[in-house]
């Protein structure tokens, strides 16, 4: 599905991505992990489309197509989704009129009618029961004045109705207690299918006791330096990153 | 002729169509003298550096209309608050439409300017307050006094809430090759009286039209007043507002304007704080593109302890657009424990847009609290990002940023229809369908 081959990028001139390669298949969960500064942010940025960075070596193709020469909104319309570690707050437009647009302007990008108000009321009925989510909260305007845990649980629940072929979830579990974090991870695995596949990108290894990774992959200075299954995330959390350091 | 010649010699035009024995003439014909002696103001005059009139005065404007236009409903229903009940007091050309209208005297008085002149019903109220909240130097009022005869005249009694919110649309029909209008409005509300008064400027053609309007407002004690003006004009039309808001002991007047359209816009807006504890609002959401120019000049003169005054102006401009804040706040001596706060702040959509924002405060007392802050800055492309990636293309996710950005001021819009008539004017405006009623 993402097919990853020595990609660089930079940033104001700095370059933070040195060659990485990564090859995600439908129907996978990989977890990207690394110390602070390792490139793991601007992995998923670059994937997602942000113009502050510049492609400089490499490919990056979805199902084929060659996603560096696509816009940011062009990306998520063929099904590439993006959880921010900080998402923005956008006054005055609620969560449910966000998700409506969002869909919406997907929806118009492939040549289809607008959703009807009763379907999506029943898709967000069922998705937001998933993530215990009351129904005040979807008509609270987005992001603003959530809490760190209910902006994660937001972006899960974008997740949940925009339905990606590719969901790539920055840092979803950081700022979480081991409750939202439960219920974060029950609906990213709700989420799952044959048909789709999850890129993790975190720090710690406690997200992934709750949802499962085929594969990990340690970056470091903006490389993949080692690869493997699951165990290596419990390497990684008994020996730390320093052990990474030797890797090299 | 030169516009400033033509208003002087048309003078004997104007006195041969009133009643020259109506007790506010000699008031008329002073302000008249003001307006030969000073003239239009310009660049040179402190509070018009960044905006020139010149640009609105090389027209032959008609300063009276030629006939009477008479206006079908269908034609203009669109801009009629019509899901409420309202009572309406509507001009075509300057001229009032009986036909448009929904006046009442019925408990208390929404009616016309040209008819409180003339009713002795009327007369102490004329007496008492006609032109006697504007400075005399100034010299567009002055004009405006010296050719003052139609437009709105509300009195609303003591305790008095007025039921049904009050509009006042000017129609432009575009009939005349070019024209100058003059509406005056005096609007009295009395001890504990409470109105909501929407007002609009709109021409059904594009052809030059300027208005030089004046509004006096005399809000006393325990009373409360919400004022919305909203400026959606063709780019054809311009508009020198300018009112002045006299508040007594307790009461409460809030304004709020609409910028979104018109060639040139000047909103001269004064508040005069008379008693303790008064509270003052003002607020604006200005969205131009284009060559669209709008200025903001406010003036709150704090001359009573214990009040307060609030001023938020939001303003996003693209391509060629000018916006102006200019906004003063003048403290008297003996005004302690004022609160007075203002904020502007401003989005650039392009470097061609321009603003000009100078926040101007004189605190003559000792014990207040005076805040002020404006920010020119440019939409965040992190939110940007964030909105792309959600799939909604750059120019929605940009006028849904730019909704976000005015939306603490449209969430003061008391009035529910009128708010979803702006938010989807301000959706228009941004050439973005929201896809959801906001």
């Amino acid at each position: 599905m993402l097919t990853i081959e020595n990609l660089h990028a930079k940033v104001d001139g700095k370059h933070i991505l040195n060659g990485i390669d990564l090859d995600v298949k439908a129907g996978e969960v990989h977890a990207i992990m690394g110390p602070n500064g390792s490139g793991k942010s601007t992995l998923s940025s670059v994937i997602g489309g942000n113009e502050d960075y510049l492609i400089t070596k490499g490919t990056m193709l979805f199902d084929g197509i060659d996603l560096s020469e696509l816009d940011a909104e062009s990306r998520a319309h063929l099904g590439v989704f993006l959880s921010f570690q900080y998402p923005v707050e956008i006054p005055g437009v609620t969560v449910t009129n966000f998700i409506k647009t969002a869909i919406n302007a997907t929806r118009k990008a492939k040549g289809l009618e607008d959703t009807s108000s009763s379907e999506l009321l029943k898709k967000i009925r069922e998705k937001s029961k998933l993530l215990n989510i009351e129904s005040k909260f979807l008509s609270r305007s987005l992001n603003e004045g959530f809490s760190g845990g209910e902006k994660k649980r937001n972006e899960i629940f974008q997740m949940l109705m925009l339905e990606p072929k590719l969901a790539i979830l920055d840092e979803t579990d950081s700022g979480l207690d081991i409750d939202a974090l439960k219920i974060v991870a029950n609906g990213v695995n709700k989420f799952r299918t044959k048909k789709n596949a999850v890129v993790l990108i975190t720090h710690y290894q406690r997200l992934l006791d709750y949802i499962v990774p085929d594969f990990v992959h340690v970056l470091f200075e903006g490389i993949i330096v080692k690869s493997g299954t699951k165990e290596l995330a419990h390497d990684l959390e008994d020996k730390g990153y320093d052990w990474v350091k030797d890797l090299i | 002729m030169e516009l400033k010649e033509k208003l002087l010699s048309s003078y004997i035009a104007f006195e041969e169509r009133i009643d020259l024995s109506d007790s506010i003439h000699k008031t008329r014909t002073d302000a008249l003298k003001i307006f030969e002696k000073n003239g239009f103001p310009s660049r040179k005059d402190e509070s018009w550096k960044y905006t020139s009139l010149s640009s609105i005065l090389q027209e032959d404007y008609a300063l009276f209309p030629n006939s009477e236009t008479t206006i079908e409903l269908r034609q203009v229903k669109k801009y009629f608050l019509y899901d409420t009940d309202t009572y309406k007091v509507i001009f075509i050309d300057g001229v009032y439409s009986p036909f448009l209208s929904d006046t009442t005297h019925n408990g208390l008085d929404v009616c016309l300017m040209s008819s409180a002149l003339t009713k002795p019903k009327f007369r102490s109220l004329i007496k008492s307050y006609f032109n006697k909240s504007i400075p005399k130097e100034d010299s567009l009022s002055a004009l405006n006094t010296s050719y003052a005869l139609e437009g709105v005249f509300i009195y609303i009694p003591k305790n008095i809430i007025a039921e049904k919110p009050i509009e006042i649309i000017h129609f432009a029909s575009g009939n005349e090759k070019s024209l100058w209008l003059q509406p005056r409005n005096l609007i009295v509300v009395d001890k504990g009286a409470q109105v909501q008064i929407i007002e609009r400027h709109q021409s059904l053609k594009e052809h030059p039209v300027v208005t030089n309007s004046v509004t006096e407002v005399y809000s006393h004690e325990n009373s409360k007043v919400d004022w919305y003006k909203l400026q959606n004009d063709l780019v054809s039309a311009s508009l020198i507002d300018n009112t002045y808001i006299v508040q007594q002991k307790n009461s409460e007047v809030s304004l709020h304007t609409f910028s979104l359209g018109g060639k040139l816009v000047r909103n001269n807006l004064n508040y005069f704080q008379k008693g303790e504890n008064v509270c003052s609002i003002l607020k604006g959401v200005t969205i131009l593109r284009g060559k669209e120019h709008v200025d903001h000049s406010t003036l709150v003169h704090h001359e009573q302890p214990y009040c307060e005054s609030h001023q938020d102006y939001k303003g996003v401009f693209s391509e060629k657009s000018i916006g102006v804040f200019n906004g003063k706040i003048l403290v008297d001596k003996n005004a302690q424990k004022t609160n007075a706060f203002q904020q502007n702040n401003n989005i650039l959509l392009d470097d061609k847009s321009t603003v000009n924002t100078k926040p101007q405060l004189e605190i003559f007392a000792d014990d207040v609290k005076c805040s002020h802050g404006c920010t020119v800055g440019q939409l965040d492309n992190k939110a940007l990002f964030y909105l792309r990636s959600r799939g909604i293309p750059i120019k929605e996710a940009k006028g849904l940023l730019t909704y976000a950005f005015a939306n603490n001021v449209l969430e003061s819009v008391k009035l529910p229809s009128l708010k979803k008539r702006i938010n989807n004017q301000i959706a228009n405006k941004l050439g973005v369908s929201l896809g959801f009623e906001l």
